[in-house]
């Protein structure tokens, strides 16, 4: 399969991680091409979390580098590859409990449209310009009779929601899904992968799931990760025929 | 902007996180009358003391309560302004606005320096970080020649504010304080009301996710912990004029547990909170102070009553009663 270098969003080469003696992740290649759903699959522990880590800087990885756009970002903080649109999600759902549902996305419009905000002296009605907009962004996801609660008292699939929500806030070109269906009612998840379905057009998504049903049903492109190494990438149907990951998988893999 | 009330399921047993905060203007201007009163009625000494700690406490709560950084070396910040303070006063004859400004100073100084090297460590790293710095700060204060040693800076002359009002007066001096210590809660108040406060905030209940959506949190991190040490400093300098005196109490890790027991008590995370730990724990420290020794332990054992009966603190219980942030 040939692939035109101008079509990969993002791109890692040989990504390594060790923790003390210990090697997380090793020799990762990834390309991810712009547009597509791509999917990070792999046992517990396989080191998916960690990549997604290294991928977003929330580590610094020991060796490898890691282009986004073409760019090299292997040296820069987190906040600032959030800021060129490479966004991630956590895989415990990630609120702040304490602010209401509406602040939560506010905060995601404040910072793509303020930028950083210093302006202590500012009353904070001068953030209410953005209300409207963060009621438009909780509205898609459902969450409208829900803008005043603290995040924190909303029931776990809410908050998974509201996630995605203050995520799309930010207007990423490309977002980083750490099991956006982990700990999900079974009817949840029919609406979040639906949800994901949408927000794909016109951007990219590299998604870790362990509900091999949902991974069918989205990814364009999977690859399979255990003990830290890459141990085969492909389609679905590809990748699922494949003994080595079935293997890994104890026959979980025929899904 | 007010919310739909009735049909939330899940959440209607939770306190609505946004308000329009107009009940905090309302309680502000009562606490501003009952302060102009006051004076007349109780010893003004003893209100002085409660308005210094009052801001004290309520700089630490910027950095405790609003984004989350428990720090246990906070006198540093009090001890160092109120020496400078001190120390300007008698021995440059400065103004007194003069000699606070410079203390006030000193301690921003002193908390960038502090600052910088310990924001990077989480939890009680960050604790211990602080407490480390400040226990250098309290060794500088006992062996240093300009800060008196044991005695400390005593007979600090409280001198004419802006060369013109003499200061003498307890009431007079009073209303000063009081003027400095209001407007210093007025700017706490609108920090925390801010877009910058916002930001605090996020960084506070989740800090990961704040840099995830491109917040650089330790700029952020430092600045709020540079405000907390310069109005910590604006405390601790007014009180050496208030008490004419700087001296090793002010500098030492128990002042810094003394402010964060002030804190919890009132109910951290509350902008009247500190205000109400503060006046809590000095009356009682007036009150036993006959006790002795005594003091400590009976402010302990109230304090573990206080925090087993209600973690929140006072004013957490409170504003969980009425169903609004106090
Ligand atoms: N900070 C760390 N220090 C030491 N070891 C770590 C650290 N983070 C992860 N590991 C180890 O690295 C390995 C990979 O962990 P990682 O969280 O990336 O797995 P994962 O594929 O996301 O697993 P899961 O499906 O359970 O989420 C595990 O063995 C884990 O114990
Ligand atoms: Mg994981």
């Amino acid at each position: 399969m040939t692939v035109v270098r101008g079509d990969i969003i993002l791109s890692a080469d040989k990504l390594g991680k060790r923790f003390g003696g210990f090697a997380a992740v090793t020799d990762v290649d990834l390309e991810v091409r712009r547009g597509s759903i791509h999917a990070l699959i792999g046992p517990n522990g396989a080191g998916k979390t960690t990549c997604f880590n290294l991928l977003t800087k929330f580590l610094q990885p020991t060796s490898g580098t890691i282009l986004f756009n073409g760019r090299d970002i292997t040296r820069l903080p987190p906040a600032e590859i959030a800021q060129l649109g490479l966004v991630r999600s956590f895989q415990i759902s990630a609120v702040f409990p304490r602010l209401s549902a509406l602040e939560n996305v506010r905060l995601a419009l404040q910072r793509r449209t303020r930028g950083d905000s210093f302006d202590f002296w500012r009353s904070e009605r001068s953030l209410h310009a953005l209300d409207d907009k963060a009621r438009e962004r909780i509205a898609e996801v459902g969450l409208s009779d829900y803008a005043e609660v603290a995040a924190g008292a909303l029931p776990y699939g809410r908050k998974r929601a509201l996630e995605i929500a203050t995520t799309l806030a930010l207007e990423p070109q490309m977002l980083l899904l750490d099991e956006p269906m982990a700990g999900m009612a079974h009817e949840d998840i029919g609406r979040i992968a639906a949800l994901i379905k949408s927000v794909s057009v016109g951007r990219t998504i590299l998604m870790v799931e362990h509900n091999l049903s949902v991974v069918a049903d989205l990814s364009d492109r999977i690859t399979v990760l255990a003990r830290g190494r890459v141990l085969a990438e492909g389609s679905y149907d590809e990748v699922s025929k494949d003994p080595r990951v079935i293997e890994a998988y104890i026959g979980v893999g025929h899904g | 902007m007010s919310a739909p009330a009735d049909d939330r399921t899940e959440a209607s047993t939770t306190p609505v996180a946004t308000s329009d905060g107009r009940h905090h203007a309302v309680v502000f201007v009562a606490l501003l009358a009952l302060l102009c009163i006051a004076p007349f009625v109780l010893y003004p000494v003893f209100l002085m003391s409660v308005l210094c700690f009052a801001l004290f406490a309520s700089a630490l709560n910027l950095l405790l309560g609003y984004n989350g950084l428990l720090s246990f070396g906070h006198a540093a910040f009090f001890g160092t302004a109120s020496y400078v303070a001190a120390y300007a006063a008698k021995d440059w004859n400065l103004t007194p606005e003069l000699a606070i400004l410079l203390g006030t100073t000193a301690a921003a100084v002193l908390g960038t320096a502090i600052g910088a090297l310990s924001i990077r460590r989480q939890g009680i790293y960050f604790a211990m970080v602080t407490l480390a710095f400040a226990q250098m700060v309290y060794f500088v204060a006992l062996q240093a020649p300009f800060t008196g040693g044991e005695n400390g800076i005593q007979a600090v002359p409280r001198g004419r504010l802006f060369g013109l009002v003499g200061l003498d007066n307890d009431l007079t001096l009073y209303f000063v304080v009081l003027a400095i210590v209001g407007c210093s809660l007025l700017l706490i108040y609108r920090i925390i009301h801010s877009p910058f406060g916002q930001v605090l905030k996020a960084i506070r209940d989740n800090e990961a996710r704040a840099v995830s959506m491109g917040y650089k949190t330790n700029r952020y991190k430092l600045a709020v912990f540079v405000m907390s040490a310069t109005l910590a400093g604006l405390a601790g300098a007014t009180k050496a004029l208030v008490f004419q005196l700087a001296s090793l109490t002010d500098a030492h890790w128990s002042m810094s547990g003394e402010v964060v027991l002030m804190t919890l008590l009132g109910g951290m995370g509350t902008v009247f909170g500190p205000l109400v730990g503060a006046a809590t724990v000095v009356t009682m420290q007036n009150y036993f102070a006959g006790f002795g020794a005594w003091v400590t332990v009976i402010q302990g054992a109230i304090f573990v009553v206080a925090v087993l009966l209600f973690r929140e603190g006072i004013v957490g219980v409170l504003s969980r009663w009425i169903r609004k942030p106090l």
